[in-house]
């Protein structure tokens, strides 16, 4: 909201400088966003002195004049104006001076004739209405002194940002009502006195002609009205619209402005209809019910809704409550006869409606904050003799104030030792009545740990006695407010085991050249269709978005990978072609309607391009599965996390995979997620040309196989000794099954201590259908060093069991 | 015909002489002193002399054989000088086998910044969904329907009553129905709103924060949240205290640092006041303790907030909020 300093001065006397003022009112909690100089506008115009004027050789209407403007050299001037003379001081806008309407000033010709400047009116200042001439200012100048100066013209406009706790101060006196608390005297505000002339009352009362009736009390506590007839609509003084525009409304007409002029004033939003489309001279104010639309002042048709508060005449809706008049009862410039409301509606029901309809005023911004429930009448007075003033218009006598749910004052029971301990101050009960009194608070100190403490009506954010500390720290400054350092407990706890247990996976992570990103929950809502997910799988059961920023943003993850996979495209299309990545986050799938969803946390990550780029020690080579694996071995090595099972995905289950190169990871009977190539097809989905492998795990699983605890083992005493098997199998054996088969096998034989794989090879000289694999036995024993006869029996058996099982044979026979 | 020893010190001391490497004298020393040597079989053969030649010839053999030993290592040591006089050094500046480690999320960092100096505080870590009712999002946190406080979050709806949360302080309840005080806890988390520009993205990082316990003051959340200004970018940094208003704290508090670009003179990033706005307080509303069973009467206790990604931007000197979610990996790699 915007708020004039020289407005709120009507108010209040204030001696400060503006940037004190804006500094005080956001320590106060009135947070100054922006703070303007009213009249920068008239930079570059300055006040010159006519010192000649000859007719302009080319135009009759013309004048050429030659003015000083305090530099040295004079200007030349054209003017339009009937009263430019010689003598005379007026306004001049200099080259570079931008007036209102973004005129730019520059020097050119005007009909031939050389024009350095303008002079200019008091409209073209916008100082005040008059376009009769140039302005002729009055009285002895320097000339040059610039037009602000010399006419002591100055405003500051501060732009404040309000909570919404906050509607008291939605208006000019709510605004000046502060700044008095925290000027030196503690001021009292001089309210506006409106005395309304006896020539200006009417002889006939407003009962006769207008009847105000409230059917839902409990959407509008109170109504009141009066009515003026002989009114002439025109535009409003200068003055009025100056202020109007100073804090950014548009003059309309007398009437309106005047509403608006009040509503900035008081607070309180005011409408005016025109009475004479008021049918049968009725006011009734109800939910709309069976009313289905209406059209606003703003020739908007608006859909209601049964529960919407409508203000009706007669026979039809004129207004919908607190949000906006109608159409069919808006003053005009044909109104002659005007029924001012001043009402107070339910917050709730204003702020539904304006929500429900997308209208938002300044008057239901007001109404749904709370506006003050005690101040209808005032704000109803001060425009209806603001209007017989300015308006030329007879006010019939009375007002109507149908008030049914009456309002009841708050009083507080405030302890002086809550409030200190809550703030960490030691105030005693007449310091905190003298806080409370200088915002209009009614303090009673029952004795010096006790007030009672009575709330102004315009304060509805106050209720409780918690409020009431805030109001206390706030006046006395939270800066003043002593820091101090709570004591705590030495009392040990555990870090929450998510918390370490994901910092130890980036660690890991990272170290494999993986780098961590982090995409949005939400997705594109085709995600499962590109990931050609089957109609039944259990990721197609998301959590839509009923109001997401776009459609690519319009569903809740139910994988990892559109994420992983819309991440690589676009570091593909920085030409970052090599992308490590990996991302740990939530999951969800939507459970029933109106319950939360299942949230699971991942980590997933995706590797694609090059291994590695062309160095001088190795070749480029593009990333594959077992690149992928080696990182998903490494990873789970480093969490200590043993007996891994790969077991190669043979079903559909996971469509997104290229069939054939994806399997499951699993640890025991845990299955911890799957690791696999992305399908061509899904690849084309997303816009990507390179192969990209990932891995996608469940966080629970893994924390779940994390070892309890981990005890050292005695390093062996004997060297051990290793003997190589190589046989060749028929391409379909896998080496998990043969390595499964020695595993069997070497659980029965003590001394071999571990089986690894140390060459697979295909092609040439082997036949197509074979291929050769070559396995490594480290055989150890704990009580002696081996030789040569104690394990030559073994690797014979051993052997000879692989040839057998496998349908193998040794390298010899080749 | 056996060499003399004088013949065979002649020939072997000219040879150690010549030998240009250390191969060469390898060579030499087995010619001489090796188990198959000239002057080893000239020993072996001193048994083959008569008496009297006997003892002289063994003592002659042995000196000559300390004397080549001698001159052999001083070859060696002539050797090994000359090697690395001539010798130029491996090419220092080829490349290295070079790994590059990955990166955390500058997010992540940052984040675990923040928790790490609240742990030192004795603050516990609690997390909750980022998926939420509207109860614990909202109305636990004393923000009923149709409150104007709805507007100051675009809530992002599942349905009627499930939201994505807007902050992280539907974990003040949450924690607060199942813990009694004292609690002291932070919240880290994704949270939710409609909005996006350089300012905003749809979703964001936020750190929660709950202290309660009996006696807790407005003095003590200012102690604590100075000591974390403090800690988090330096003890220099000052900052104010003022007044705001959140529904679910009284009285509420925005935490301003002296803007860390321009110390306070003013510029773009704090919008010329010299401040920026980083952490939102305040002491708990006795409502939200109230929803939870809290004796408001026993108890006190504060909150705050704060945008990890505020901290983030300010903390590294980046302009653009979404940088955080394109995962540009150049970016990445920055941090």
């Amino acid at each position: 909201m915007k708020v004039s300093l020289n407005w709120l001065k009507e108010y209040i006397s204030v001696t400060l400088e503006p940037s004190e003022i804006s500094k005080k009112l956001t320590m106060a909690g009135l947070e100054v966003e922006a703070v303007e100089e009213r009249y920068e506008y008239l930079t570059h115009v300055v006040v010159a002195k006519v010192l000649e004027v000859k007719p302009h050789p080319n135009a009759g209407k013309l004048s050429v004049c030659r003015v000083d403007v305090g530099t040295d050299q004079e200007l030349q001037i054209v003017c339009g104006a009937p009263n430019v003379r010689k003598g005379m001081f007026a306004p001049c806008a200099l080259e570079g001076a931008i007036l209102p309407g973004d005129l730019k000033i520059k020097a050119g010709k005007l009909r031939g004739e050389v024009s350095q400047g303008m002079l200019c009116s008091a409209s073209e200042l916008y100082l005040n209405s008059d376009t009769s001439g140039i302005m002729d200012l009055e009285g002895d100048f320097k000339a040059g002194t610039p037009l602000d100066e010399a006419l002591k013209l100055s405003d500051t406009v501060f732009e404040i940002n309000l909570t919404p706790n906050r509607p008291d101060c939605l208006s000019m006196i709510g605004v000046a009502r502060e700044i008095g608390a925290f000027t030196e005297l503690r001021q009292k505000l001089n309210l506006p006195l409106f005395s309304i002339p006896e020539d200006k009352i009417g002889k006939e009362s407003i009962h006769s002609y207008a009847k105000v009736e409230i059917l839902d009390p409990d959407l509008c506590p109170r109504y009141s009205a009066g009515l003026l007839f002989d009114v002439k609509i025109m535009p409003s003084p200068f003055w009025m619209q100056d202020k109007l525009k100073t804090v950014g409304l548009t003059p309309i007409n007398n009437v309106v402005d005047i509403t608006n002029f009040v509503m900035l004033e008081m607070g309180q939003p005011l409408h005016a209809f025109d009475f004479d489309n008021v049918a049968k001279g009725n006011i009734i104010i109800r939910r709309a019910s069976g009313d289905t639309e209406f059209k606003t002042l703003d020739s908007k048709t608006h859909a209601l809704q049964p529960d919407m508060l409508m203000i009706c005449d007669g026979e039809r809706p004129v207004a919908i409550a607190g949000v906006m008049g109608g159409e069919n009862s808006e003053i005009t410039d044909t109104t002659t006869r005007v029924l001012i409301e001043s009402a107070y509606f339910n917050p709730i029901s204003i702020r539904k409606t304006a929500k429900i309809t997308g209208i938002a005023t300044d008057a239901s911004h007001r109404f749904e904050r709370g506006v003050d429930p005690d101040g209808t009448m005032n704000a109803l007075k001060r425009a209806v003799s603001l209007i017989a003033e300015l308006c030329d218009a007879i006010i019939t006598e009375g007002c109507i104030d149908v008030y049914p749910e009456k309002f009841v004052p708050v009083d507080i029971e405030l302890s002086t030792q809550a409030l200190n301990i809550r703030l960490g101050t030691d105030f005693d009960a007449d310091t905190i009545k003298r806080f409370l009194e200088s915002v209009e608070f009614k303090v009673k100190i029952i004795n010096n740990t006790k007030l009672i403490v009575g709330v102004p009506s315009f304060r509805v954010d106050v209720t409780r006695p918690e409020d009431l500390s805030e109001e206390v720290a706030r006046l006395w400054g939270y800066d003043n407010i002593r820091t101090s350092y709570p004591l705590l407990s030495a009392k040990g706890r555990h870090l929450a085991p998510k918390v370490s247990l994901r910092k130890k996976i980036r660690e890991i992570l990272t170290g494999f050249s993986l780098s961590e990103v982090i995409n949005y929950n939400f997705i594109h809502e085709n995600s499962c269709d590109r990931l050609n997910l089957s109609a039944g799988d259990k990721k197609r059961n998301v959590e839509t978005i009923l109001n997401p920023i776009s459609d690519q943003m319009s569903i809740l993850r139910s994988s990892m990978l559109p994420g992983l996979l819309e991440t690589m495209k676009k570091n593909i299309s920085q030409q970052t072609t090599g992308v490590k990545i990996f991302e740990i986050g939530k999951i969800f799938n939507a459970t029933q309607k109106g319950f939360l969803p299942e949230e699971n946390e991942m980590v997933a990550g995706l590797v694609t391009g090059n291994q590695k780029e062309q160095t001088w020690y190795s070749k480029k080579s593009e990333i594959d599965f077992f690149d992928l694996k080696g990182v998903v071995e490494g990873f789970f090595e480093a969490l200590m996390i043993w007996n891994l099972v790969f077991e190669k995905i043979e079903d559909q289950s996971f469509p997104y995979y290229q069939k054939g190169y994806a399997a499951f990871v699993s640890s025991g009977d845990m299955l911890i997620g799957s690791l696999g190539k992305i399908d061509a097809k899904v690849l084309r989905n997303f816009g990507i040309k390179q192969d990209a492998f990932v891995f996608d795990f469940d966080f629970k699983v893994i924390q779940d196989l994390l070892p309890d605890s981990i005890s050292a083992r005695l390093l062996p005493k004997f060297p051990s000794i290793s003997r190589d098997i190589t046989i060749i199998v028929n391409r379909c054996v896998t080496v998990g099954a043969v390595l499964k088969q020695m595993e069997i096998f070497s659980g029965q034989e003590p001394l071999i201590e571990r089986i690894f794989l140390f060459d697979a090879f295909e092609g040439p000289p082997l036949s197509e259908d074979k291929k050769s694999l070559s396995f490594r036995i480290i055989y150890r024993s704990g009580e002696k060093t081996l030789k040569e006869k104690n394990i030559q029996k073994i690797h014979e058996t051993i052997s000879k069991m692989l040839l057998n099982k496998f349908d193998a044979y040794p390298p010899e026979l080749l | 015909m056996q060499s003399t020893i004088v013949e065979i010190e002649t020939e072997a001391l000219e040879s150690i002489e010549q030998a240009f490497d250390s191969v060469v004298l390898e060579q030499i020393t087995i010619k001489y002193l090796g188990r198959k040597g000239i002057l080893t079989g000239f020993l072996r053969n001193i048994s083959s002399l008569s008496e009297t030649e006997r003892p002289d010839a063994g003592k002659n053999a042995n000196i000559l054989k300390e004397k080549l030993e001698k001159a052999i290592q001083t070859r060696q040591l002539k050797i090994e000088a000359q090697i690395d006089e001539d010798f130029q050094g491996i090419d220092v500046t080829l490349p290295g086998r070079f790994t590059r480690r990955g990166s955390f999320h500058p997010i992540t960092q940052v984040a675990g910044e923040i928790s790490d100096i609240f742990l030192r505080l004795g603050f516990d870590i609690a997390e909750s969904p980022e998926v939420e009712t509207d109860y614990y999002n909202f109305e636990a946190l004393n923000i009923p329907k149709y409150h104007p406080a709805r507007d100051m979050q675009d809530t992002f709806y599942v349905s009627e009553n499930i939201v994505l949360r807007t902050h992280t302080s539907p974990s003040q309840p949450r924690v607060m129905e199942k813990t009694k005080p004292p609690v002291r806890i932070i919240s880290p988390g994704k949270v939710f709103r409609c909005d996006s520009d350089i300012t905003h993205t749809p979703m964001f990082h936020q750190v929660e924060g709950l202290m309660v316990d009996k006696n807790i003051s407005f003095g003590d959340l200012k102690g604590i949240l100075t000591t974390f200004i403090h800690q988090f970018f330096d003890m220099e940094t000052s900052l104010r205290f003022r007044p705001s208003f959140f529904p679910f704290t009284e009285p509420s508090a925005e935490v301003d640092i002296r803007c860390v670009m321009c110390k306070g003179a003013g510029c773009r990033i704090c919008s010329k006041t010299g401040w920026l706005e980083v952490l939102g307080s305040g002491m708990v509303h006795p409502a939200v303790f109230e929803n939870v069973g809290y004796d408001t009467s026993q108890y006190t206790g504060f909150a705050f907030g704060m945008g990890i990604e505020r901290l983030a931007m300010l903390k590294y000197g980046i302009d653009d909020i979404r940088k955080f979610f394109e995962n540009d990996i150049r970016f990445l790699r920055q941090f």
